[in-house]
């Protein structure tokens, strides 16, 4: 018999809170991280998910001694460290970290690559930090990784590989990357807005997010997921827009929903990407409509985190699973008017509801897309 | 699961199944790459856009795939240094205030995984595709994750590979997976 995968434990660190509990208020208050920052010298300040510097060295110096990490560094740490301190690290676990760009702001006027930047190094940092005994996988493949890093795991434990595994997940801001986007006009002038008639582009955020993952529950578990189907179609459109039609998208969220066995009709939530670009959006609306996904209630957690790359995904589905625990759907901000060609459910307002499969998906640079079903044990 | 067609790509040479495909004195990849393409005739003026890292596995890759259909067949690709090599010359762009010029077109590169978007388009492959950064070249590790896409259904060949560049300093090693 195949194996069965749960997640049993998360933790996140972004602007609206250091745990999952804080975070969960934040947005049940419908606050929102996303506010002005000057971030590159000499331009004018972007709307911007940003994590408060101040509190983070705060939190941090309350938890740790060592001092010789980066800003990125010490988010990962910080959202790995109660997850360790509960579930025990043997030789069959495995540590995946996801993330789009890592250390890169490490990169600003060297001549030389310092080692810092390489993802395997930061990777490895962590590990070492915690007493990992495998060697660290890094999934880097754009805005997907945090959605994948899951699908990895999941993989890997199937496969006998390993008996657990700890993911994570982050992206920091950074002039890099904020220079890359607005280069492509991609940002939005205010708070963004998926989905929305007016919406006008995206906001950059970052965040750190960790799971643990495993193939045998204990008694002690206060919660679990199982992992019940995942799949990362490209679109093999374009390497920068997304597909018109949604193909990668369909055929992940199809891939993903027949290996979970699970009936469309189902699915009760849909924690989409929403980045709140035009193109975006509207792939995704075509690709939920080609599934006759339409009418699920559906959100996307930008108008409150902005766009963590790599980490969204990650933190997206723990918001997923802390909303299905606690039996209430989250509105998408800032949506008022449909801006899409086809229809979506899309969540106005704090709801009641029982949520048991849970559908969460992501899409990216390079023509990517992954889908992952979660169900609420 | 069986290892079907290997091409190697280092020290300015191409090498398919044993077999020395093309070979050139040139050390430097970008003249390495263009003389590839042209002995090669590949006709694929895209190929000219493509930053250094999606050349490499684009050509290994070329090799292999050549104009059989692989509809089914996913991409699992891994290397070292990301995609360093393109951020390391974005950064440049934006390293002065006086002499600031981020480009689109170099930033999208920033991402390892657009070298394997850049494979699924010219092959139309909508399917099942990872990217891994590892400390060093690990076939197990991309076999274990393959096979288990295999073993699900989700594909029915796995273009497997690691492709490594950075500045000067460049390997291929990309294989075809079959059940």
């Amino acid at each position: 018999m195949r194996k069965e995968i749960y997640i049993t434990d998360y933790n996140c660190v972004t602007p609206l809170g250091f745990d999952v509990s804080s975070n969960w208020n934040a947005l049940l208050e419908g606050k929102s991280g996303v506010a002005l920052h000057k971030i590159i010298e000499n331009q004018e300040p972007f709307y911007a998910s940003m994590v408060d510097s101040e509190k983070l060295n705060e939190e941090f110096n309350k938890n740790f001694d060592n001092q010789n990490f980066t800003r990125l560094e010490k988010m990962f740490l910080l959202s790995l460290k109660p997850l360790v301190e509960k579930h025990q690290i043997s030789d069959e676990t495995a540590f995946i970290l996801s993330t789009t760009k890592g250390n890169i702001s490490l990169l600003k006027n060297q001549k030389t690559l310092p080692e810092g930047v390489f993802l395997s190094s930061l990777a490895q940092k962590i590990a070492d930090f915690f007493g990992f005994k495998i060697k660290p996988i890094v999934v880097s493949n754009a805005c997907v990784s945090g959605v994948m890093a899951i699908a990895v795991a999941k993989n890997m434990i199937v496969a006998g590989k390993y008996k657990d595994a700890f993911v994570i997940a982050g992206d920091e801001i950074s002039e890099f990357v904020i220079s890359g986007f607005n280069s492509f006009q991609a940002i939005g002038t205010e708070i963004c807005k998926p989905y929305d008639k007016n919406r006008d582009g995206i906001n950059i955020g970052e965040a750190t997010a960790a799971v643990y993952i495993t193939s045998e529950l204990n008694q002690n578990e206060k919660f679990s997921f199982k992992v019940l189907g995942d799949s990362a179609i490209n679109d093999a459109n374009h390497i920068s827009g997304p597909s018109r039609t949604g193909d990668g998208l369909f055929a992940s969220i199809k891939n993903a929903i027949t290996e979970a066995k699970v009936p469309v009709g189902k699915i009760d939530f849909i924690s989409a990407h929403g980045t709140a670009t035009i193109y975006n959006d509207e792939m995704e609306a075509i690709a939920f409509n080609r599934m006759e996904l339409q009418n699920v209630p559906l959100n996307s957690m930008k108008g409150y985190y902005g766009h963590c790359l790599g980490a969204s995904g990650l933190l997206e589905n723990i918001i997923s699973m802390e909303s299905a625990l606690n039996n209430t759907l989250i509105p998408s901000k800032n949506f008022e008017e449909t801006g899409t060609s086809q229809p979506l459910n899309i969540i106005k307002e704090n709801q009641p509801a029982e949520i048991k499969y849970i559908l969460k998906t992501a899409s990216g640079f390079g023509g990517c897309n992954a889908a992952i079903v979660l169900e609420k044990c | 699961m069986k290892k079907t067609d290997i091409c190697t790509i280092e020290h300015s040479k191409i090498v398919l199944n044993n077999d020395i495909i093309f070979e050139t004195p040139t050390e430097n990849f970008s003249d390495f790459a263009k003389e590839a393409y042209k002995n090669l005739e590949l006709n694929y003026p895209k190929f000219h856009k493509m930053d250094n890292l999606s050349k490499l596995a684009f050509l290994a890759s070329e090799m292999i795939l050549k104009d059989e259909d692989h509809s089914r067949t996913a991409l699992v690709f891994a290397n070292r240094s990301s995609s360093l090599d393109t951020d390391f010359k974005y950064q440049e762009s934006i390293n002065s205030q006086e002499n600031y010029f981020p480009s689109p077109a170099v930033f999208v590169y920033t991402l390892p995984n657009i070298c394997v978007g850049e494979i699924s388009i010219k092959h139309k492959l909508q399917t099942e595709n990872a990217f891994f950064v590892l400390d060093e070249f690990d076939e197990e590790f991309l076999n274990n994750y393959s096979e288990q896409i295999l073993q699900s259904g989700k594909a029915e060949k796995v273009l497997c590979g690691w492709v490594e560049l950075y500045q000067e300093s460049y390997n291929a090693f990309v294989y075809l997976l079959n059940k």
